[in-house]
């Protein structure tokens, strides 16, 4: 039976051929077969997690608290100099110049990203805005949710900082960024599942000097990834009680 | 800023829960909370602070050194109700999560409003300390709390 490895949906759509490669380039340097399997929606995905189905997983920070307090998973490493910060975004027509002058009953535009929605909705209580006094609506992309500002269906819209900084140009001015996240700590993680513990040195051991190696180089660029870091076990418990203290 | 802020200077004496005293320079002028950032430290099972992120340096003003080791109640304003902290030990001691809104002391007697959320750190089962993160409140909330301290003093 191979591995099933996994990446968590929020992943760029341009890099999705990278997730391949780099399934491929696992299966080869660490001599075991592993079949990669994405989803579209993040439900679906944790379906298949909880039915002990997946193996490896490049995982959310807030699936990964799920993946390592209630499901064995462990960290591997984690994208060098990646993380996951959100921007809360006004249409630059919008009479709001700080999130407190959003008032109750804005239509927020959000994606069904967990991080981002949580970050969000926590730059929007400075303005005593919470789901009881707005209204969302969920969209699957964050095109999507800039087309929602634009045509004017919503006040205000989350997004991934880096999903926005790639929209184009034309898009982008004609919106404004109200806050964005300076967190610095949270960030998605590849964690390995109890049945695969043993490639876990291992693992790790080729992932940290996958950019020295011709071939894994160009893998990390096709995944839009600089270099893969080590992570410990206590950096990950502080990452996920860091998350813990925001949900609620 | 707050607009009943007078910019006002006293000297007060603090009284914390160990009886340890010091008479700090309170000064009546609000610094604002960053907006998008979370202020974030760590303690060990005593409050005894081990670990504090940028943010916490730059809005306490104190060094990262002088942080480190340092009890936690280094932040304590005298306009906070003591019952306030018993309510937070009571409830993490107990394992369980404590939020709430905190109006804290920086080292040159200005003062800075946090929304904080308190959780114990489980390692193999154990409690090894805590961690608290703060975020910006709304101004509702700090009014409201401001009533509520004033009536629990
Ligand atoms: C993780 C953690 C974070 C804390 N953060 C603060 C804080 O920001 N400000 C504060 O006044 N007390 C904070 N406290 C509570 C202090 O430990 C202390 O109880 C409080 O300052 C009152 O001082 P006293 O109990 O010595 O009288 C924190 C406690 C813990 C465990």
């Amino acid at each position: 039976m191979p591995f099933n490895f996994t990446v968590s949906p929020d992943f760029a759509p341009d890099h999705m051929s990278g997730w391949f490669y780099f399934n491929t380039w696992l299966q080869r340097n660490l001599e075991t077969e592993i079949h990669l399997e994405l989803f579209d929606s993040f439900d679906e995905q944790r379906e298949e997690i909880r039915a002990g189905k997946i193996d490896l997983i490049y995982a959310n920070p807030y699936d990964a608290s799920m993946l390592v307090r209630e499901h064995g998973f462990k960290a591997v490493v984690r994208p060098a100099g990646k993380r996951d910060e959100a921007v809360v975004v006004v249409p630059a027509s919008s009479g709001a110049e700080v999130v407190e002058d959003l008032s109750a009953g804005v239509r927020l535009a959000t994606t069904a990203d967990p991080d981002v929605h949580t970050i969000g909705m926590i730059m929007l209580e400075p303005a005593d805005l919470d789901k009881s006094n707005i209204t969302q609506r969920e969209y699957d992309t964050y095109i999507l949710v800039a087309k929602a500002l634009l045509r004017g269906d919503a006040d205000v819209g989350f997004f991934l900082k880096q999903g926005f900084d790639e929209l184009s140009d034309l898009i982008k001015k004609q919106m404004r960024v109200l806050v964005s996240s300076q967190i610095s700590v949270v960030h998605h993680s590849l964690l390995i599942g109890p049945n695969m513990q043993e490639y876990s040195d291992s693992l790790n051991g080729l992932l940290v000097n996958m950019h020295n190696e011709p071939k894994g180089a160009g893998v990390l660029e096709s995944m839009g990834i600089k270099r893969w870091e080590s992570m410990s076990v206590e950096q990950t418990e502080f990452m996920i009680d860091l998350i813990d203290t925001l949900m609620i | 800023m707050s607009e009943k802020d007078t910019g006002a200077v006293r000297e007060e004496l603090i009284k914390y829960y160990d009886g340890a005293e010091r008479v700090a320079t309170i000064i009546d002028e609000e610094v604002a909370f960053p907006d998008g950032k979370l202020i974030v430290s760590r303690t060990d099972l005593k409050g005894i602070i081990t670990h504090v992120n940028q943010a916490f340096v730059d809005m306490s003003a104190y060094s990262r050194d002088e942080l480190v080791g340092a009890n936690h109640n280094i932040l304590r304003h005298p306009d906070m109700p003591a019952v306030a902290f018993k309510g937070l030990w009571d409830t993490i001691e107990n394992g369980e999560k404590w939020q709430g809104y905190v109006k804290n002391l920086r080292k040159d007697g200005r003062y800075y409003w946090v929304k904080a959320t308190v959780i114990p750190n489980v390692r193999d089962g154990k409690l090894v300390g805590y961690t608290s993160v703060r975020r910006k409140p709304s101004r509702s909330k700090i009014v409201e709390s401001e009533k509520l301290y004033s009536t629990l003093m």
